[in-house]
Order: structure tokens, then C-alpha cells, then sequence
């Protein structure tokens, strides 16, 4: 008989008092404990028999991890279990990082943004997170605790496969930092899915660009993609052409050709790889001449109100 | 399997459950205490059919462990009528024709309350927006949509009167 609530396998649930007590327990349960904050994707893997764990270690309520907090010079620090929509509403985040409340945005449904946190969007490692392609461009670092205490590990360096980190027994993401965005910052997260809202991404384009006088190009625009390898994809190349080519349409064109390219999709349920190359061409062109457009408006406008404040 | 012992409050009364470590917050509410108002559709935090308030947020109770909701404040479908007379929210879908098969529908009025809760006058695409997790196979939405209009106008009648 085909059972169609198979429901949760056998687990134990640990709610440890302190960080060093959840670090010490996951290091000495190796192959057999996993952490988790909303549990949004670890049940989802458990209930259809993926993954087998024989403690799941509740690390939400932690002391620490439920923060956020800004500073004009240091930047941004978001806890590890805040959730999604509680980034969306924060007025600092939405100020200074809108591109992140653009990609939370982006993620599944309002209810289920109460339990989802970047954090694990992160560690869960999917090519297909959302949030991912914004930490990776606003330069995210992340604090981590293991057996032998804390250290910061760039997000760069984070992700080897897919649902494969760098983290090792022991080791729980505690927050994410951002620096202070530079001047003039504008960004765009693009994601094509098999309905408008809601969807796992069949493609996700993130582009963020600014303003840097030491480029030919006078910009530096920066682009990641989602879905289309086997971890997050930042692409370096478009970033070099655009940094060393005056920027015009041609270019951006060639950009996108270029992000098609390097990008290495596979066949699955959701799209073919032929459909998801040709899509990473077309929605690359489209984001970045949007931030292009965007970052071109906003300087026109800066010299605007110059020199009327000049006239006045 | 450990068994754990939580007091959460459900619908206003004080509760204490023995609950093993994987059940679900949707399996106590169903099985353990026989609040089968809220639905199992999807068990993936997809259908939104099992979506209850908790601590005034809501979530996908498939996909929160009943272990994780002591101490909290739980509100099921059951919870919004009071003294049998139904909550506005109830008699604005009803009116509304946004109700034809009703498995979707606990989902959609508790997800309703809370969008109203933070967004009096929501527009049609906030409206969306907010709904996009609570699938229906029935109504093709727009009654739905037209009842969540209702409900706030109803809403902003009644305040209205209470100060008058």
C-alpha cells in the first residue's frame, strides 16, 4: 500500500543550553547528528527518506543567533536564526541592503519565510538558494563555532558541491556579516521559476553594481548565478569585462554570452540544461542592463541635483 | 524515541501533550488532540492546507516539530469562532463564494488573519503575495481574493462602530 504521509523518521531532538555544548555533542555524534533552525529543508529531506539522522540539535534559540544589527562602519551582522521575513521588514536592510530583502523575498511562501533563515539557505548549499548569489556579491562572511572555538570563513570559500561545505563535525554557522555597501550600490535578483511566485529557481541572475573611478569602465558590476552548477556561481569573467570595456549594450550582450558559457547546468525536474544555458543568457542581458540602466539614472541624477544645488 | 512533555497553549486553553521527538506540530494538533480542522496537504511546506498561528506568525505546521511549540501560543481554525458565532474572516469567504471543496480553506483563513493583522487594506498583488503559499484546486483564486477584500472591509466597518 502506498503510504501517502510516510511522516518523519525515528530521531532523537537535543535542544542544547550553549553553543559549546551543540558544537561538542554534533562533534561527538559525527555521522549521526545534524543541526537545524527552521528545519525547513533537513525535515523535507528526512520525511522523504534523503537523509537519516539519529539527533536533530535545535541551535534557534542559542543565544546570539537571533540578532541584527547594523553599524554605519562595521556593516551588517544577521544571527544565523533569524528568519527571512524578519530580514524583509528590517528598516536598516532595507535601506543599505535591499538586494537581500529582494532575494528573501523571492523565497517560497510568507509562512514558510517565518522558519526559513539565510543562514541555512546557505549551509543547506543548494546551486538553487536564493539568498545565496546576494551574500556571495555583498562579500558575506560567516561566523562559525566548532570544537575548537570560533573563526570567519568567507562565503567564497564556503561551498565545494552540491549540499557540500567546507564545515566540518562540530561546526555551527552563527551569523552573517556584510561590510558597509559601497556608495551608489544598485542590485537586481532575476529568478525564473515554473510559476511567478513561490518556485524553486529554474535560473537565478544576481547582479550588483557601483561606481569605482579605478575601472576603465567607471562601474564594477558583478553578477551570480543560481541553478546552473553544481554550487552557486559567481562569474568572474563578466565582472573583468565590464570593469576593462566601456559599457554599452554590445558589451553587456557579450557578458551574457559570456555567463551562458561558463555556466554548467544539468537536465532535471524542473527544466532541461539546453533550456536553462539559453535562459542564463537572456535573463544575464536583461539584469544586467537593468543595473546598468539603474546605476547610469542614479549618477545622472546625482550630477543633477549638484549642480542645481550649485545654481541655487 | 524519547517523549517529551510541552505545554502549549492551543486555541486559548492551556494544554500539556507527551509528544515523541519527530512528531510533527500538524500530527499533535490532528491526532494528539483532535483539531482536525487544519489539513495535511502536501507534508512539504508547499500547500499551505496545514498553515496554524504560532505566537501570532504563521507556519507550516508539517514542517515544525510539536517538541519545538512549548511555551508557544497556537491558533487553529477551530480557535476562531467564538460562542458559535463565526469570526468575520469565516463569514466573508462564505459570502465571498471563495469555499467549494473547504480542504484549502483553514489555511487560507489563518494566513488571512495574519496579513490583515499587519495590513489592514491590503492591495489585489499584497494580497497575492501573502496567499502564494495556500494552494486551492477549486476556486481559481479570485473569490478567494474577493473574501480577504471583504474580510478588511468588514473589519474596518466594525471598527468603526466601536468608535462611535
Amino acid at each position: 500500500m502506498i503510504n501517502p504521509y510516510p511522516g518523519l523518521p525515528e530521531f532523537e531532538y537535543v535542544k542544547p543550553a550553549s553553543l559549546k555544548e551543540a558544537s561538542d555533542f554534533l562533534h561527538q555524534h559525527k555521522n549521526s547528528a545534524c543541526p537545524f533552525l527552521g528545519g525547513t529543508d533537513v525535515f523535507v529531506r528526512l520525511r522523504d527518506r534523503l537523509s537519516r539522522e539519529n539527533y536533530l540539535v535545535d541551535i534557534k534559540r542559542l543565544e546570539g543567533l537571533n540578532n541584527i544589527s547594523y553599524d554605519p562602519e562595521r556593516g551588517l551582522t544577521i544571527g544565523a536564526a533569524v528568519n527571512m521575513n524578519k530580514v524583509i521588514v528590517s528598516p536598516e536592510i532595507n535601506s543599505h541592503y535591499p538586494i537581500l530583502v529582494e532575494a528573501c523575498r523571492s523565497v517560497a511562501s510568507y509562512q514558510l519565510r517565518n522558519r526559513a533563515t539565510i543562514a541555512g539557505n546557505i549551509c543547506n548549499a543548494s546551486p538553487a538558494g536564493d539568498t545565496i548569489g546576494a551574500c556571495l556579491l555583498l562579500d558575506a562572511k560567516l561566523s562559525i563555532n566548532g570544537v575548537n572555538g570560533k573563526r570567519v570563513v568567507s562565503l567564497q570559500e564556503f561551498f565545494i558541491a552540491p549540499g557540500e561545505t567546507i564545515l566540518g563535525p562540530g561546526d555551527i554557522v552563527t551569523s552573517i556579516h556584510f561590510p558597509v555597501p559601497r556608495p551608489g550600490t544598485q542590485g537586481k535578483y532575476v529568478k525564473l521559476g515554473r510559476n511567478k511566485l513561490s518556485d524553486l529557481a529554474i535560473v537565478g541572475v544576481t547582479v550588483i553594481g557601483y561606481p569605482n573611478n579605478d575601472l576603465r569602465s567607471g562601474y564594477q558590476i558583478k553578477i551570480a548565478l543560481a541553478s546552473v552548477a553544481p554550487v552557486p556561481l559567481v562569474v568572474n569573467q563578466v565582472e573583468e569585462l565590464l570593469s576593462t570595456s566601456a559599457i554599452d549594450e554590445n558589451i553587456i550582450s557579450d557578458a551574457a554570452e559570456i555567463a551562458m558559457k561558463v555556466s554548467s547546468p544539468i537536465d532535471d525536474i524542473r527544466a532541461s540544461a539546453r533550456y536553462r544555458k539559453i535562459m542564463v543568457r537572456n535573463l544575464s542581458q536583461t539584469t544586467l542592463q537593468s543595473v546598468w540602466t539603474e546605476l547610469t539614472e542614479h549618477s545622472d541624477n546625482l550630477e543633477q541635483s549638484i549642480k542645481t544645488s550649485r545654481r541655487n | 524515541m524519547a517523549i517529551h512533555r510541552i505545554f502549549p497553549t492551543i486555541n486559548g486553553e492551556l494544554e500539556q501533550v507527551d509528544v515523541p521527538s519527530n512528531m510533527t506540530l500538524l500530527k499533535m494538533l490532528r491526532e494528539k488532540m483532535a483539531f482536525t480542522g487544519t489539513k495535511n496537504g502536501c507534508s512539504a511546506g508547499e500547500c499551505g492546507a496545514c498553515t496554524v498561528l504560532l505566537n501570532n506568525e504563521p507556519v507550516n505546521s508539517c514542517l515544525v516539530l510539536a517538541v519545538e511549540c512549548d511555551g508557544a501560543d497556537i491558533v487553529t481554525i477551530e480557535g476562531l469562532a467564538q460562542d458559535g458565532k463565526l469570526a468575520l474572516v469565516q463569514e466573508a469567504i462564505i459570502k465571498s463564494g471563495g469555499v467549494q471543496c473547504g480542504f484549502c480553506t483553514p489555511g487560507v483563513l489563518i494566513n488571512t488573519m495574519a496579513l490583515l493583522d499587519r495590513n489592514p487594506n491590503p492591495s489585489d498583488s499584497q494580497i497575492r503575495e501573502a496567499l502564494v503559499g495556500n494552494l486551492c484546486r477549486c476556486t481559481g483564486y479570485i473569490r478567494i481574493i474577493d473574501s480577504v477584500k471583504k474580510t478588511a472591509q468588514m473589519l474596518k466597518a466594525e471598527r468603526s462602530e466601536l468608535w462611535q
